[in-house]
């Protein structure tokens, strides 16, 4: 489980500490602040952009620029369903719309957009919570948030 | 008795684990593994017997005891593993060991061939592995299929202390999953040659930039990593693995660069060619995960021996990833010069759902669609370049005629329009154009159709890279071969 962010320190100072020598530790460090707290706190950004000497508009930049990094606290469950090509061949835009009803109104469930996830041999494919299901279903899916 | 299941991502995902997890609970230790690529048969085991490996499957995990009992008598046993035809068709060069040893063992790679490659440019002069290479005809296998040789000799000409090899792992193209298989599968066949591409180019480190989307690859290629730096294999030489964000455009090779920089992924103009100035300006080898896991088996076998499969200036074999709506899906080593209908037809076995074959996307979301009308085009670079089409990385999607190609055209449209770096006019704006004016066709606007036409050009010619200059090949190929699917007018408007 992730921790409360708030009190950011010591812990980003660790994180900023175990890959500030790497070539290029930027998208590392984000990694590992989205890890930590579930999210990159907008409250990190500052530490990080004075640790590797850049501004705070191009840390942003970065951070904005990537569709993983999440600017807002995680909810409890994380749905991602293939958009992509392969599973709209097999009904992927049907599951997509049958999962997004049926979970209607759960605050607690997180949709994210995601395109090919490499499972185009068992499509449609989805990630819940990290979790990867092939030939995914509508019930699969929803018992898997507990619904 | 010895057993092996696969761990692939795509077997994890239809089940593998519980099915190891029996296995464990009945006393059996299977051998973890890449995926043979039958991914219908997923999960599937294979169990020795009299010597030779039989393969069981797709299995579930109440199937476990009595497969233990009696593998010969069960339900689902299938046979000699290398006997089934899915396997015998194939020509398994660069995944001859993908689903067959342990990924993570050195003995396992060893035992059935692997560092061979490695030994043997070791032995040769720098200059002669990017010539071997370049004799075998290798060209790029992420898609643009630059040759091979051709790039490791211009950073090899490049005088300076410090040079990289970066191994374009950020595989984003829908039905695209060969690289994934080979991380999961094979993945010390790629450091190594990745560390025989540095040994030729006179590189000393070595980055893999993965995507997110693949926790399993990304956790196998950091233990294989791990295993190769600490083993010293090539003390001259270590390998790293970077994970990249969810950005599609950053498996373009410029874009993949300024991510590992640290930067936003936007696309680099060229010149200066990466492999002049690369990451953080250093010369730098860019290649694919395919490309580079093909080097040590050309090293090992020689050029020729690569050479000699293929057609015209496509050498050597080709994974093909037949994806979609098909029958019988996976991974598929061969020759170039496979018809699409020997493909779609005979291999894949048709639709999945039985109904007929309307269109098939090769080459990802950049790629063009092809009518069953053109089936008959061989499997190569300039053979699909004649067709206006891509063979990019060899992914193949296969849509039966429930399809909507209008739907589709404008599918293509919104995809760039959501990962355009937005460095350059054309596809940062010219995406969501043209998305916008498809979606007028669809409403039965048909005076929007020249505007479409007009846009695409206006891409091709005009975009950076191939995001936003690739985009028109799906919508064109839509809107010529299917006219009839932009005529129709949805009821309300």
């Amino acid at each position: 489980m992730t921790s409360q962010p708030g009190h950011l320190s010591p812990r980003l100072d660790e994180i900023i500490a175990d890959h500030i020598a790497l070539e290029g530790p930027l998208l590392p460090i984000l990694h590992a602040v989205q890890a930590e707290w579930g999210h990159v706190p907008e409250e990190s950004l500052k530490p990080i952009a004075a640790a590797l000497n850049i501004g705070k508009a191009e840390i942003h930049g970065v951070v904005s620029f990537y569709h993983d990094f999440r600017r807002e606290p995680r909810p409890a469950h994380v749905v991602r369903i293939c958009r992509a090509e392969s599973c709209q061949s097999q009904g992927g835009r049907a599951l997509e719309r049958d999962v997004k009803a049926r979970l209607a109104g759960r605050s607690d469930v997180l949709f994210e957009d995601v395109y090919c996830l490499g499972l185009c041999a068992c499509s449609p494919a989805a990630m819940v919570d990290g979790e990867l299901v092939g030939r995914a279903g509508t019930d699969e899916i929803c018992e898997r948030v507990g619904a | 008795m010895k057993v092996w299941l696969s761990q692939d991502a795509a077997a994890r995902a239809l089940g593998a684990d519980r099915v190891a997890k029996a296995m464990v609970d009945a006393g059996v230790q299977p051998i973890r593994t890449g995926s043979r690529g039958m991914v219908w048969l997923e999960p599937m085991a294979e169990v020795e017997i009299d010597g030779v490996r039989h393969a069981f499957g797709p299995l579930v995990a109440g199937d476990v005891a009595a497969l233990m009992a009696d593998p010969k008598g069960h339900p689902k046993a299938l046979g000699p593993t290398d006997e089934l035809p899915w396997m015998k068709g194939q020509t398994r060069m660069t995944f001859a060991r993908v689903g067959v040893i342990d990924p993570l063992s050195l003995d396992d790679y060893r035992a059935h061939g692997g560092l061979k490659g490695l030994e043997v440019a070791r032995a040769m002069p720098p200059a002669d592995v990017v010539e071997e290479v370049t004799q075998s005809g290798l060209r790029g296998r992420g898609g643009a299929g630059f040759p091979t040789g051709i790039k490791w000799k211009t950073v090899a000409g490049v005088e300076g202390p410090k040079k990289y090899i970066v191994c374009n792992a950020d595989e984003g193209d829908s039905g695209s999953f060969a690289d994934r298989m080979m991380m999961e599968g094979d993945p010390l066949c790629l450091i190594e040659g990745m560390a025989i591409a540095a040994y030729a180019v006179g590189a000393d480190k070595g980055y893999v930039y993965l995507r997110s989307e693949y926790p399993d690859a990304i956790r196998i290629m950091r233990a294989a990593a791990d295993l190769w730096n600490r083993e010293r294999l090539t003390p001259d030489f270590n390998v790293e693995i970077r994970v990249g964000a969810g950005a599609y455009i950053c498996g373009e090779e410029t874009a993949l660069l300024n991510s590992l920089e640290g930067k936003r992924g936007t696309v680099r103009a060229k010149p200066p060619l990466p492999a002049i100035k690369g990451l953080f300006g250093k010369p730098t080898v860019v290649n694919n995960v395919i490309t580079l896991a093909a080097v040590p088996g050309i090293m090992a076998a020689g050029a020729a021996t690569y050479r000699d499969f293929g057609i015209g200036r496509s050498r050597g074999t080709i994974p093909l990833q037949i994806a979609g709506n098909v029958k019988y899906a996976g991974l598929y080593e061969v020759a170039f010069g496979l018809t699409l209908d020997e493909i779609v037809n005979d291999i894949a076995g048709g639709t999945a759902s039985g109904r007929p074959v309307r269109a098939v996307q090769v080459g990802g979301p950049l790629g063009a669609y092809l009518h069953p009308s053109q089936f008959d085009v061989p499997f190569g670079y300039e053979e699909y370049d004649a067709k206006s089409a891509l063979v990019g990385h060899a992914g193949i999607v296969v849509f039966d005629d429930t399809v909507d190609m209008a739907e589709q055209a404008e599918f293509a449209m919104e995809f760039c329009g959501i990962e355009s770096c937005g460095k350059c006019t054309p596809c940062r704006i010219g995406a969501v154009r043209g998305r916008e004016t498809i979606a007028r066709i669809r409403r039965g606007d048909m005076t929007a159709k020249p505007l479409v036409t007009d846009l695409a050009e206006t891409m091709r010619e005009g975009s950076l890279c191939a995001l936003g200059g690739f985009t028109p090949f799906p919508v064109i190929s839509a809107m010529n071969l299917y006219p009839e699917d932009f005529e129709q007018v949805e009821a309300a408007q």
